[in-house]
């Protein structure tokens, strides 16, 4: 493969940034999208509802437009003019991506009995409680298979930051592609592998957890 | 329905934030040039040629680009672009003997240049595309028609005046664009967005301290925000911008230096300058010498 030789340090440049984007933002929307589930089905009415229609209203945004409201719109009303790049791709990945994590948790939130949680308040324990120890261990263990997706689903959402002044592995083959047109296919087969490889492996741990901790019925 | 109206709201919202994102887009004029070029009359070709064959068909498929304000841009509603480009298009067809409206403009984004070309999707390029040796391994380029550089454009009050200065900042230009890779080996960080204008708005907001891409696209827009852009550096690539043709039609290339070559003489390449990137106040520069087209076969 010429194209490894010659244009290697590029495209794992290119997927470095790709990566640290993807873990970073994963991270960020597991968190923030289990905030968003456990205020969902909290006590808190205000708080309940506030998760709902946060969830609906992204939801029904497309990435690109929260791209183009983090990258273009914010910074011409004078917010986050001096933030890094990354940082704001990370923002705008991760309030894309939490409400579907948000979602697929909740799918599992779902499958665990109500017994549960009645005998996790018999035993005195409080909302907290009840959550962190009862139902979200077990809501995680139902909720593998959906949350492997969205985590997928949200490493090649990565690559429209790549429009917003991010050289990840996307802009690469866009600048790869526009520099080298004698070598096209061969480009595009080594990105669309580098991609395929991230995905395996998000694919992978998810199978390995399932076979560890996953609800078998 | 309430969810619906927050929606449109939030749309609503979105569109006014992006709206700065999508101002004017500058540079040149936003009507197009009327300029009359001379149609040829029964213009005679080689039999079986592929000029002769458009001659006959009455219409031409050229590519451009519609987001290079003065080379080739086409504003909000339009339906044709406008510019430089596009100009030389316009006498190409002349040439023909056909009419501007009897033209058909495809837009064309940076890498699928040679693909359409390659498919027959179009039958010339005309698109800011730069002469190289790796393009002329799969598709014919003749010209150059225009010669630019690379530059910078800064803000008015910006201490970048070097190329030197750019390393360790972060510079802005099209994703994927050449201009991109070249800002980047002299050590700057490359921050590619979609459009020329995005990445203006980038450095007006202040939120990037440079954009970079071919000398002539800058001064369109330095032009449009006097008291806030400059263009600094001298150019320091160089870019000859040719006419792409199908590989498999090589007598398309001594047409082509044949039609620039008459355009150089008969003013009207000044005239398709001056009504576009001329514009921004350039002065008209001296035609470029064309390549041979014996240089052209890969």
């Amino acid at each position: 493969m010429a194209v490894i030789e010659e244009f290697g340090p590029s495209i794992a440049r290119g997927f470095w940034l790709t990566i640290q984007l993807a873990a970073l933002s994963g991270f960020g929307s597991l968190l923030f999208g289990t905030l968003l589930a456990a205020m969902r089905v909290g006590p808190v009415p205000a708080l309940s509802s506030f998760a709902s229609w946060f969830v609906t209203l992204v939801r029904n945004t497309p990435l690109l437009v929260v791209c183009i409201i983090v990258f273009s719109g914010l910074p011409a009303i004078g917010l986050l003019n001096q933030t890094g790049f990354l940082v704001k791709a990370f923002v705008a990945v991760t309030v894309y991506t939490s409400p579907f994590v948000c979602e697929a948790l909740r799918s599992g939130i779902n499958s665990v009995p109500l017994g549960q949680a009645e005998a996790a308040r018999a035993i005195g324990l409080g909302f907290r409680g009840t959550m962190s120890q009862v139902v979200l261990p077990q809501a995680y263990r139902a909720s593998i298979p959906p949350m492997v997706s969205v985590l997928i689903a949200m490493t090649k959402n990565t690559s429209v930051v790549g429009l917003f002044g991010l050289a990840e592995a996307y802009a690469r083959l866009q600048g790869l592609l526009n520099d080298n047109a004698d070598q096209r296919i061969q480009i595009f087969l080594v990105i669309s592998l580098g991609y395929v490889v991230i995905v395996e492996l998000i694919s992978a741990v998810g199978y390995l957890a399932e076979r560890k901790v996953g609800t078998s019925r | 329905m309430r969810i619906r109206h927050l929606g449109t709201a939030v749309a609503a919202v979105a569109l006014a934030l992006s709206a700065a994102a999508c101002g004017d887009a500058g540079g040149g004029t936003s009507t197009e040039p009327e300029n009359d070029y001379a149609i040829a009359e029964n213009p005679s070709f080689p039999e079986g040629s592929r000029m002769a064959e458009l001659a006959e068909s009455g219409t031409i498929r050229i590519g451009v680009k519609v987001d290079q304000p003065g080379i080739g841009f086409q504003p909000a509603g339009a339906d044709r672009p406008i510019g430089f480009d596009p100009e030389m298009g316009k006498i190409m067809a002349a040439s023909l003997g056909l009419e501007p409206g009897d033209i058909q403009f495809v837009q064309t984004v940076s890498d699928q240049r040679e693909p359409f070309l390659q498919s027959g999707e179009v039958d010339l390029v005309i698109a800011s595309y730069s002469i190289t040796d790796d393009r002329r391994e799969v598709v014919g380029q003749a010209g150059p028609y225009y010669l630019t550089g690379q530059q910078l454009l800064v803000p008015s009050d910006s201490d970048i005046s070097s190329l030197a200065d750019v390393e360790g900042t972060e510079v802005c230009s099209v994703t994927g664009s050449t201009s991109l890779s070249n800002i980047e080996e002299e050590g700057a960080t490359p921050r590619g967005f979609s459009t020329y204008s995005e990445c203006v708005d980038q450095v007006l907001n202040g939120a990037l301290p440079a954009m970079t891409t071919d000398g002539a696209i800058l001064l369109g827009y330095a032009a449009d925000n006097p008291d806030d852009l400059k263009v600094v550096v001298e150019p320091f690539s160089e870019e000859r911008y040719g006419i792409g043709y199908p590989q498999e039609n090589p007598e398309m290339c001594q047409w082509i230096n044949d039609t620039l070559t008459q355009a150089y003489d008969s003013g009207e390449w000044a005239t398709a300058f001056e009504s576009t990137l001329g514009q921004s106040g350039v002065e008209t520069p001296q035609p470029p010498q064309l390549d041979d087209c014996s240089e052209n076969q890969g």
